[in-house]
């Protein structure tokens, strides 16, 4: 089992393959169109987080001692950065998920998806499975 | 002769590059950009009269005074408005509007009737809605077409001796539609209603004559005509503003102040507390003696050359879809590319150098009458070119490649 630091060291090196933006974007698209997010029941009024563009719906569980977490969004490239999110922070401990950072978007060269301009509400994504990480936490003790 | 190489030269931020592409700015119709003469005026208060107005007995007082108030008489003469005191100077456009929605508060009664279009932005919603909760008058709704254009027979039959106000854009900014307004005015006055216009997306286009359309009130802001932001105009109907109450106290506003009574300024004092945006005001005035001398008549014909032309261009590419198609409209052209999420067209546009509006554009009525999350808008000015709309086409080809 890959810790978060790991995963994210091993998408840094990933991105770090790509020649220009359009390589990246297309990576993040495709990435966006492939990955089967979430089941249609958990894609309800209560799990959207509202950005002023696009939409996200987050859903999160518990199993055994770790958080799953699964999710959707309407616009495809929020998508991609979604699954690159899940592949970083489901399946680990939540104390794990409540400590890491996510400076590792700036290091592949997404950081504007995440300044509060882009209202693509993958910011309130970021908080929202940190308090579902707090949440779990406390529930586990 | 309009010579658009030569103008492009005026604006600083047209040479400058993005993500390593050269700007192609279509996002007018949200802020436009601005001159260097504008920039001059800005840099020239700053560098040698900045000081307060109306008070001050010294000379950079006096001269900043001098120069706010001749601004106000540019304002007055370029709207043709009667007198320079009904020109209140704001923050701008929304201030405007709360301005009078907040004056109107002690001269509704529950029951009365307040119209608004469909195609409004929420700054000209929200704040009637904001009146309707306050006073129990009741809000009610012009709709829009398909092509997205008023429907002016619901319209005359909305209009009762109930009706105390109407609010309409000049032109939708969502959509560019040019919405007949002068017609709205003359009905609505032979109920008695008083009208506000909100010119914000008409400014840029259109020089609006207000004693012609006998309007009560048009609003707008500087930045949208290639002035600064945080600054723009309510112009009142004089009979209108001497009913309205202040909508700040503060400094400025007031004739005489004691613990037991205070006595308001006259116009346009009265609605202007505080230091205002002394540099804005000037520099606005800058602004539209700057459109007037490229002239509007020539920035109409310009401009509606750049909208046939992107139309045009923009429609041969397959799936793509214009919202508001009415023949009366501005060089705003509002689309989506069929199965492709707005945002992600502007976010691969932006890469490439390229600035448009995606989103509900604050109108999400208007969306939501389309069943759309929103729209891709190319809002285009007098500087732009048709070679800019050919890397506007290209790059939606691009993005439309890449996302399918």
């Amino acid at each position: 089992m890959q810790t978060i630091k790991e995963i994210q060291d091993d998408i840094i090196d990933e991105f770090s393959m790509f020649e220009d933006w359009e390589e990246r974007y297309q990576y993040m698209i495709d990435l966006g169109k492939t990955l089967p997010l979430i089941a249609p029941e958990y894609k309800t009024e209560d799990n959207i987080i509202k950005g002023c563009q696009s939409k996200v719906w987050v859903h999160a569980e518990l199993k055994d001692d770790k958080i799953v977490f699964t999710a959707d969004s309407d616009a495809i490239i929020t998508k991609g950065i979604i699954a690159i999110l899940i592949r970083v922070f489901s399946n680990q401990h939540p104390k794990n998920i409540i400590e890491a950072n996510t400076d590792f978007i700036d290091a592949i060269g997404l950081k504007e998806h995440l300044s509060p301009t882009r209202a693509n509400g993958l910011v309130s994504m970021i908080k929202q499975i940190k308090m579902y990480a707090i949440a779990y936490q406390t529930q586990l003790q | 002769m309009f010579d658009v190489n030569k103008i492009r030269k005026d604006f600083p931020i047209l040479s400058r590059q993005v993500n390593g592409k050269p700007l192609v700015y279509f996002d007018n119709a949200a802020t436009s950009q601005t001159p260097q003469q504008v920039i001059d005026v800005i840099v020239d208060y700053y560098s040698n009269y900045n000081a307060n107005i109306h008070r001050g007995v010294h000379t950079l007082s006096q001269e900043a005074t001098d120069k706010y108030e001749a601004a106000r008489l540019t304002i007055q003469q370029h709207f043709n408005a009667k007198h320079a005191y009904e020109i209140i100077l704001t923050s701008g456009t929304t201030h405007s509007i709360n301005l009078v929605a907040n004056g109107f508060a002690t001269l509704l009664q529950k029951g009365d009737e307040l119209i608004v279009s469909a195609l409004e932005h929420h700054s000209n919603i929200v704040p009637w809605q904001m009146l309707c909760e306050k006073t129990g008058a009741i809000l009610k709704v012009i709709p829009m077409t398909l092509e997205g254009e008023l429907d002016m027979n619901v319209y005359t039959k909305l209009l009762s001796e109930k009706t105390k106000l109407v609010f309409v854009n000049h032109i939708s900014n969502a959509l560019g539609t040019i919405n007949p307004i002068a017609t709205i005015i003359k009905q609505a006055h032979q109920v008695g209603a008083a009208v506000l216009i909100d010119g914000a997306q008409a400014c840029p286009h259109i020089k609006p004559d207000i004693q012609a359309l006998d309007v009560d009130f048009y609003v707008t802001s500087a930045h949208k005509i290639c002035g600064p932001t945080g600054v723009g105009m309510l112009y009142g109907k004089e009979e209108w503003l001497n009913k309205m109450q202040p909508y700040q106290g503060g400094g400025e506003m007031i004739d005489q102040v004691s613990f037991e009574k205070t006595t308001y300024a006259g116009l346009p004092h009265k609605f202007e507390a505080g230091t205002p945006n002394i540099c804005g005001g000037i520099a606005f005035g800058a602004a539209i003696d700057y459109m007037n001398a490229i002239g509007f008549d020539q920035i109409a014909t310009y401009e509606h050359e750049l909208l046939e032309y992107g139309t045009k261009k923009l429609l041969e590419i397959e799936g793509l879809k214009i919202y508001g198609t009415s023949k009366n409209k501005t060089s705003v052209i509002s689309f989506n590319v069929d199965g492709i999420h707005p945002y992600d067209v502007g976010t691969l546009l932006d890469k490439m150098g390229i600035a448009v509006r995606t989103g509900h554009h604050c109108a999400q009525p208007i969306m939501d009458f389309y069943n759309i999350p929103g729209t891709i808008r190319a809002s285009f000015a007098f500087y732009n070119t048709k070679a800019e709309i050919d890397a506007l086409v290209e790059g939606v080809k691009k993005a439309k490649m890449m996302l399918s």
